[in-house]
């Protein structure tokens, strides 16, 4: 059998992009691992991860409320002639509850926060390492993947539930406002509804995945920003790469933890 | 102070530093100048580890630096003042708090100790008004001059200058040079200052090295390479 070698691989432009992922996804392990090494160890800058939290809140919540409003909105709009169709229209609360908790509103939500958060980290960081500034606190003998990397991690992955519930709960509503316009469903009724259809099942893997969504945002734009480098240009790129790559290992990463999830609550 | 022992450096097949050696003393301004290139900046770099040589050995008091633990480096470095070409200010501080980031992190210093402090350096460059300004309010030349505020003001035993004069007239570059010799005789710290500016050689140095093709192609005083027969030292003084 012919074994073939990293340099015939590399003459294709699939090899080269396919070698060039797995080499990046090696890289970004050893950045993560660091970050269990060091967040554990003092000083723990707290004050740091709190005004990161604040930030990347305040950030991101525009974008969220609107999109989480209107995915419920949408979603029960686009649902209840098919439920109609079936005479399932009373489930259409308990349906779009349940499609929403589970996955829609912490995949939309950790989808949304990678394209706002890990953008800016990765054009931040990045900015700062090419005008040396992270040079320049490391050579101040402050270790600059404490100060800035670890920080915003941990503000990524606190404020991931948190933006992910706000979403669900106004999905919920935007759902809410579709049910009473087409079937005059009162609000009691609905919330009753929904309720009652969503057991601890639904909810815990819904949020405890977005802690996961909320590590991959933080560490991603961090590794493309720490490690940007050629000027402006690279700024741009690291900006960019950064939503590309952790939207695709959350698409990537959701497929496995929706497994688990299955097979953890059958 | 600091030796620089046959330290090479290279960046995939180019080659920056090759069997660079030098000794500086204590207390010595030594000037290196050579072309945009030459691998200075690198050097800089070396000396404190902010990229790790391909081979050779850098002693800074004796301590090899080359393979030392983070630690003991990062204790090391607390002694070690740092000049970026571009300041290196970080753009979300204000000036004070840019000043206060390096003495809140390393030193055990109250609260008007550091007010003390900040006030001090800020008045030793003459930009008291600056001191709630962001980095992004200041002209290039309030830049550098907050930048040797924030490189002072931990009082270290040797500074690095990268450049410290690029990018300004020549009003402020003299003026630049003449703050970096007051504060050397001040401050008495040893410097080892990169720069491609002659006037700011000339205020500054007490020994120049020339590096030339990734070596050092001459060492010695600057008014005696000023004045060598040599054709890459006459065509680079004298344009």
């Amino acid at each position: 059998m012919k074994i073939i070698t990293r340099e015939e691989i590399l003459r294709t432009n699939i090899g080269k992009s396919l070698i060039n992922f797995f080499e990046t996804i090696a890289d970004l392990s050893v950045f993560s691992i660091r970050f269990f090494k060091e967040a554990f160890l003092p000083p723990y800058e707290l004050g740091e991860v709190r005004k990161h939290m604040v930030e990347l809140g305040v950030k991101t919540f525009p974008i969220v409320s609107v999109a989480g409003f209107i995915i419920g909105l949408v979603l029960a709009m686009q649902s209840q002639p098919v439920l109609l169709r079936f005479g399932a229209e009373s489930f259409l609360p308990s349906m779009v509850a349940l499609s929403v908790v589970r996955e829609l509103g912490p995949v939309l939500t950790a989808l949304l926060f990678a394209g706002r958060v890990s953008s800016g980290i990765g054009a931040e960081l990045g900015s700062m390492r090419v005008t040396e500034q992270i040079d320049a606190m490391e050579v101040s003998a402050i270790n600059p993947y404490k100060y800035l990397v670890v920080t915003r991690i941990i503000a990524c992955t606190l404020i991931m539930p948190i933006l992910t519930m706000y979403v669900n709960f106004l999905a919920i509503m935007g759902s809410y406002l579709a049910v009473m316009l087409s079937m005059n469903m009162n609000f009691e009724l609905y919330i009753n509804s929904v309720v009652n259809s969503l057991q601890f099942s639904d909810l815990f893997p819904g949020v405890a995945k977005t802690l996961i969504f909320g590590f991959i945002v933080g560490a991603v734009g961090s590794f493309k920003g720490f490690y940007a480098e050629n000027g402006t240009v690279g700024v741009g790129r690291a900006s960019t790469s950064a939503v590309v790559l952790s939207s695709l290992l959350i698409l990537l990463v959701d497929t496995v933890l929706v497994k688990v999830t299955v097979l953890l609550w059958k | 102070m600091v030796e620089v022992v046959k330290l090479n450096k290279s960046f995939g097949d180019l080659s920056v530093l090759e069997d660079i050696s030098l000794k500086i003393e204590e207390g010595e301004n030594v000037v290196v100048f050579g072309r945009s290139g030459s691998g200075k900046s690198v050097l800089l770099k070396c000396i404190v580890r902010l990229l790790k040589p391909d081979s050779g050995e850098v002693f800074i008091d004796g301590k090899k630096v080359t393979n030392m633990k983070l630690k003991d480096l990062n204790e090391l470095r607390k002694q070690i003042g740092f000049l970026f070409q571009g300041a290196a200010l970080y753009d979300s501080m204000t000036v004070r708090e840019n000043l206060e980031f390096p003495l809140i992190r390393n030193f055990n210093f109250t609260e008007s100790e550091r007010e003390t402090k900040v006030k001090g350096v800020l008045e030793k460059v003459s930009l008291e008004g600056a001191i709630d300004k962001m980095p992004a309010e200041l002209s290039g030349g309030m830049k550098k001059r907050i930048g040797l505020a924030r490189t002072i003001i931990t009082e270290p035993k040797l500074i690095l200058y990268d450049e410290p004069t690029t990018g300004l007239d020549p009003i402020t570059s003299k003026e630049i040079s003449e703050l970096i010799i007051e504060l050397q005789k001040d401050l008495k710290v040893t410097s080892i200052v990169v720069t491609h500016d002659l006037i700011c050689a000339k205020i500054i140095a007490d020994r120049a090295i020339v590096l030339k093709d990734a070596k050092v192609m001459y060492e010695g005083r600057m008014d005696e390479i000023i004045k060598m027969e040599d054709e890459f030292l006459k065509d680079f003084f004298t344009v």
